[in-house]
């Protein structure tokens, strides 16, 4: 069993790697730039009804009646489903379930979907839904997280006993003691205020029910197996009767890691109709569908000896949920298990509390659930430098974790790269020579995060392995490799087109991979908590190791040598001491295939045991920790009040830099979706329960004039169990652009802005806040 | 998708064609010339005309031309893109090639015309929605419904001006040409508009506007526009501001300065030629001469809690917009 082999660090063969750590093209490059790719939407189908959803217009409402009769009277319509039609709950995570397809009994914010209709166009099925009469009786609605967490009924889940979605209190060592014992304490309030994830493709999917009885669904998700699962749970369908294909993904951050109403809508309407149907969201609905990153507010203690030594921190956070569950109980365990690296912290206590609201769901977007405390904790950590008069980079440096270290709530770190990020940022924005000359209105400010390379923690408690691969080879020379891994344009399946033509000595164009299709790929658990190229990853080297010494054992027999001697790359097969002996890799698959029959093998990935031994002690737990700092350079307009952020320099240790050009665009566009959280990017709902501006005119994501310039600066800690030494670079280099910014803006103009998003009206506020006091000071001192 | 509404296209190739078809069909029908903003609205539902009179085939309505009196004569049909970029009108009427060159994208200014700038319908966060939102939230005064979300108890929609051209053809004294199947008429940009969000303009349905004429400028004219808006481009303006300084030996002989972004019409900042006409258009004099006009600009204009931004803080930045404007009209920075 290879599961929880390590494969090691080092090349293949020889010293050097042949194809890891180059530069090279993704596998859909050029088909996507081309526009030969072939997403959700481009499908069509013989036969294929087009559907749509109808939504609620009330932030809470029971539902009094439904009549569909109307719009079945109009012809083309197909089909209208309802919350009935759909009444088996389901959830991402097994212990929340608490959505449904369509609303049954009632409706939790607006945009709810409560009926779909499958028609022969879209326009005919939007006629359909303007003829779906509902009747509905208004209900009190909670929008503020802290009034909802009081409220009594009508609940907005009314199976629970209250409107909190979760709780979780732990304690890492004695805070209290901890503090009473600092000689500075900070106490200051933070607020995150709701972001999402805006995809460029809007979610679709189209379902085929066969007339063999094999329900096909082909959807723009992030995790094909869940879907999988949903479905078979939903529609009482056996498993092994469902097929689920992921085409082409235009982007997903996050947001396509639910199963989806629309997913199971697609389903039933082609049961119900017996032609394939098809669902595509409009940018309004995406916006509905949601699952962005969740509101904050968060009070943050953290005490420190003179000397800037960290004692203990203690937070109290309150998360503004929305309607529904989806990751919520583990974006409350993340607010508080991920904030114990990179910093040795003394103590740490989190007390977090999820609390359902009637607006949109919240759920994982890039960085899931630690982004918002890392805000906070990076921005108190600045705070406290400038109490004590310690050097923001200097402060982290002498703070930070060492590499083989434990952290206080458990969690094992196997490589670490800080110190050489801090170095690396501190170096490039020439922080030494240039904070503290630059002119009033620019600054540089610093901040740290770590995050997880996936997590022991599999969404359902299973011990079979987290992921899995096969490799199919045979005498044309090609092999393909199929991984249930969710290519969302991250480039995952790149990444194990490298992985074996490393191992296999082939060039790249010999290795091609088919993905996230549950029929032909073996399972892997998807596009989710950053865990693809370390666990796919691993699980392709190891079915790559089993081919490879059955070929090797192949041509040493057949040239009579010891396997030792063979050596695999750039496509041929050489006798090491002999080198003039040689044969093509295609030849030797051919020696292989006679000696042990049609050439094929498997691999999968587990992780070992992790986190601590205490409830919710595996939540965060990673098999390893990537690690990251930004430098940001900021200019304040003072007369508009303007934040710009001119440029970032962004360090991340991702373990070994597989494809370098892959992680440096991964580094570059979690830093500008970082930073545009922090100036423009508001999912705002308003005291209606209305999203104000769900569209991608109203809500402001950068164009290409407001991205800064960004310096991507790789560096590669090699972890011992990564593939190659391989760690996560999808995330973690989010998480420092919104303190980095904020802290930069101090510099730049005085002011400490604890409360996301700093709009201009809220600059200009605090720099006049800063001048009256500054002249009340004067005054006095006069 | 959204999807668009059900609706007859045709493409008439001379403006008589374009009249007569306007002249029958009345309120039924609707020009479509860039499309730019008339199909988002056709998607929201915000108008549902039966007929679009497509001009594509009306290129004779697209071009820049200098007349013998030296004013400018700017097809209704000249893309912004082409605006913004024709030296002509970057020599004459550099304030205009600037708001043009701040509208959208480049993409979207290839598209969109000046006479669809011009005519541009006003905006208001509570009508460019879709109709499913418009919906939930009750509906409005300008389409569809009895309230106002803006003014509570509201009767008169404020939904407001928000073309970037126009307060740049306010200050240049730019005409509209207008033709229909009962003649042809001239009338000021200043007078094209009224406040009334929901029909804000004084063109008839019957008519085409063909042209915009921007008079020969004085001897030493300077123009500049300001925008505030989000980001660096796409965002239609949270106000906007166009400034005319006509300077001679340095001395300021006229200004002139018009504001969109404010309500359902745009606005013209009166009395600030006796703040400035006569003064230095440099130095401190400048300076402070600028300052008076940009208090007097901000008491002035009052920016409704119509589009995206704070009000208050729209109101603030009339200040901050008419200094910036008028020191680059000056090329002071």
């Amino acid at each position: 069993m290879g599961a929880r082999d390590k494969h090691g660090a080092h090349p293949p063969w020889d010293d050097e790697f042949k194809v890891v750590g180059k530069p090279a093209r993704k596998v859909d490059g050029l088909a996507k730039a081309t526009g030969e790719a072939v997403y959700t939407d481009d499908i069509v189908l013989p036969g294929m009804l087009h559907a749509k959803t109808l939504r609620s217009p009330h932030p809470h409402a029971r539902i009094k009646r439904i009549d569909t009769s109307r719009a079945l009277a109009i012809p083309g319509v197909h089909a209208v489903i309802t919350g009935t039609d759909l009444p088996i709950r389901y959830g991402v995570l097994p212990w929340t379930q608490d959505e449904n397809a369509l609303a049954v009994d009632k409706v939790r914010f607006i945009g709810d979907p409560v009926a779909a209709v499958a028609a022969v166009d879209e326009d005919t099925a939007e006629d359909a839904l303007l003829a779906i009469d509902v009747e509905y009786e208004i209900l009190e609605p909670h929008y503020d997280p802290v009034e909802s967490m009081q409220a009594k009924a009508p609940l907005i889940h009314e199976d629970r006993k209250s409107n909190v979605s979760k709780h979780v209190l732990l304690e890492f060592g004695e805070v209290d003691k901890a503090l009473e014992g600092a000689d500075v304490v900070l106490d200051e309030v933070y607020e995150f205020h709701g972001t999402t994830h805006a995809p460029m493709e809007p979610h679709c999917a189209v379902a085929r029910m066969g007339a063999d009885g094999v329900l096909t669904v082909w959807s723009s998700t992030q995790i094909t197996h869940y879907v999988h699962r949903t479905l078979a749970q939903v529609l009482e369908l056996p498993e092994q009767m469902v097929r689920v294909i992921q085409p082409c993904l235009g982007g997903g951050f996050g947001g396509k890691s639910d199963p989806f109403s629309f997913e199971l809508c697609v389903a039933k309407l082609s049961m119900v109709t017996g032609r394939p149907v098809k669902m595509l969201y409009t940018r309004e609905e995406v916006f509905y569908t949601h699952r962005g990153r969740h509101p904050m507010h968060m009070r943050f203690r953290t005490g420190a000896t003179r000397d800037g030594k960290l004692l203990g921190v203690d937070a109290k956070i309150i998360i503004d949920g929305g309607s529904y569950s989806s990751f919520g109980l583990v974006t409350t365990y993340y607010s508080g298990q991920l904030l114990a690296g990179p910093y040795e912290l003394g103590a740490l206590r989190f007390d977090s509390t999820r609390v359902f609201t009637n607006k949109p769901p919240c759920g994982p977007k890039r960085g899931h659930g630690a982004v918002q405390p890392r805000f906070a904790f990076e921005v108190q950590l600045d705070e406290l430098c400038v109490r004590l008069g310690i050097d923001p980079i200097e402060q982290r440096r002498r703070a930070a974790l060492s590499d083989q270290a434990e952290t206080l709530n458990g969690q094992r770190i196997t490589s670490n790269g800080f110190l050489q990020c801090l170095q690396a940022v501190e170096r490039a924005s020439g922080w030494t020579k240039r904070r503290g000359t630059l002119p009033y209105g620019r600054g540089l400010g610093v901040a740290g995060s770590s995050y997880i390379s996936g997590t022991n923690y599999p969404v359902y408690p299973n011990e079979m392995p987290q992921a899995g691969i096969m490799l199919k080879a045979d005498r044309s020379g090609l092999i393909t490799a199929f991984t249930g891994g969710n290519d969302i344009g991250q480039g995952s399946s790149t990444v194990v087109r490298m992985l074996v033509a490393e191992e296999l000595g082939l060039p790249l164009e010999h290795v091609r991979v088919v993905a996230a299709d549950t029929d032909l790929c073996p399972v892997d658990l998807g596009a989710y908590s950053s865990r693809v190229t370390f666990m796919v990853g691993n699980a392709t080297l190891d079915a790559c190791r089993k081919l490879r010494a059955q070929v090797v054992a192949a041509v040493a027999e057949a040239w009579e040598v010891e396997p030792e001697r063979v050596r695999m790359a750039f496509g041929s097969v050489t006798d090491k001491k002999d080198p003039a002996r040689q044969m093509s890799v295609k030849e030797a698959f051919r020696v292989a295939e006679v000696k042990f029959d049609t050439l094929g093998a498997t691999g999968s990935y587990n992780t070992p045991k992790l986190g601590g031994e205490y409830r919710g002690g595996t939540i965060g737990a990673s098999p390893a920790y990537s690690y990251t700092a930004h430098v940001a350079e900021v200019s304040v307009d003072v007369e508009t009040g303007r934040i710009h952020c001119d440029r970032i320099w962004v360090a991340h240790d991702c373990g070994r830099a597989i494809n370098p050009t892959l992680v440096a665009g991964q580094m570059d566009g979690s830093a500008y979706m970082g930073a545009a959280e922090v100036v423009m990017e508001h999912h705002q709902v308003d005291e209606r329960g209305l999203h104000l501006g769900p569209s991608l005119l109203d809500y402001r994501i950068p164009t290409s004039m407001d991205v800064p310039e960004l310096s991507s600066l790789i560096v590669e800690s090699v972890d011992p169990e990564g593939p190659y030494g391989a760690k996560e670079a999808g995330e973690g280099p989010l998480h420092p652009a919104l303190p980095a910014i904020a802290n930069a803006v101090y510099d730049a103009v005085g002011i400490r802005l604890r409360a996301l998003p700093f709009t201009p009206a809220k600059v200009l506020a605090a720099l006049r806040a800063l001048e009256a006091e500054q002249k009340t000071a004067q005054i006095g001192a006069e | 998708m959204l999807r668009l509404p059900r609706f007859g296209v045709v493409t008439p190739s001379t403006v008589d064609e374009v009249l007569a078809l306007l002249s029958e069909h009345g309120k039924d029908a609707r020009l479509l010339a860039g499309g730019t903003d008339l199909v988002p609205n056709l998607k929201h539902r915000i108008e549902e005309p039966k007929l679009l009179v497509s001009l594509v085939r009306l290129s004779q309505l697209a071009g820049i031309r200098c007349l013998d009196d030296g004013s400018l004569e700017i097809g209704g049909m000249s893309k912004l893109f082409d605006i913004a970029t024709d030296e002509a009108v970057r020599r004459q009427a550099p304030a205009l090639a600037a708001a043009a060159a701040c509208v959208a994208s480049p993409q979207i200014r290839n598209m969109a015309t000046l006479g669809g700038n011009v005519l541009l319908d006003t905006r208001c966060r509570y009508i460019n929605q879709t109709h499913f939102w418009r919906k939930s939230l009750g509906f409005c005064l300008k389409k569809d419904g009895t309230l106002c979300h803006v003014v509570a108890g509201g009767k008169k929609c404020v939904a407001a001006a928000s073309s970037d051209t126009v307060p740049a053809l306010m200050t240049l004294g730019a005409k509209v040409k207008l033709v229909s199947t009962e003649g042809s008429r001239e009338l000021a940009v200043d007078a094209l508009y009224k406040n009334d969000g929901i029909k804000h303009v004084v063109v008839r349905p019957d008519e085409l506007l063909v042209s915009v004429i921007v008079p020969a400028q004085a001897k030493g004219h300077r123009g500049a526009y300001e925008k505030l808006r989000d980001r660096g481009a796409i965002d239609f303006p949270e106000l906007g501001l166009a400034v005319r300084l006509d300077v001679q030996d340095d001395c300021v002989t006229d200004v002139d300065i018009a504001v969109t972004a404010l309500q359902a019409r745009p606005k013209r900042v009166t009395r600030v030629a006796d703040l400035m006409v006569g003064k230095a258009a440099s130095g401190a004099a400048f300076k402070d001469a600028a300052e008076r006009v940009a208090e007097r600009a901000f008491t002035q204009c009052h920016p409704m809690p119509n589009v995206p931004g704070d009000s208050d803080y729209r109101q603030e930045m009339v200040r901050v917009l008419c200094r910036r404007a008028l020191f680059a009209a000056a090329g002071q920075n």
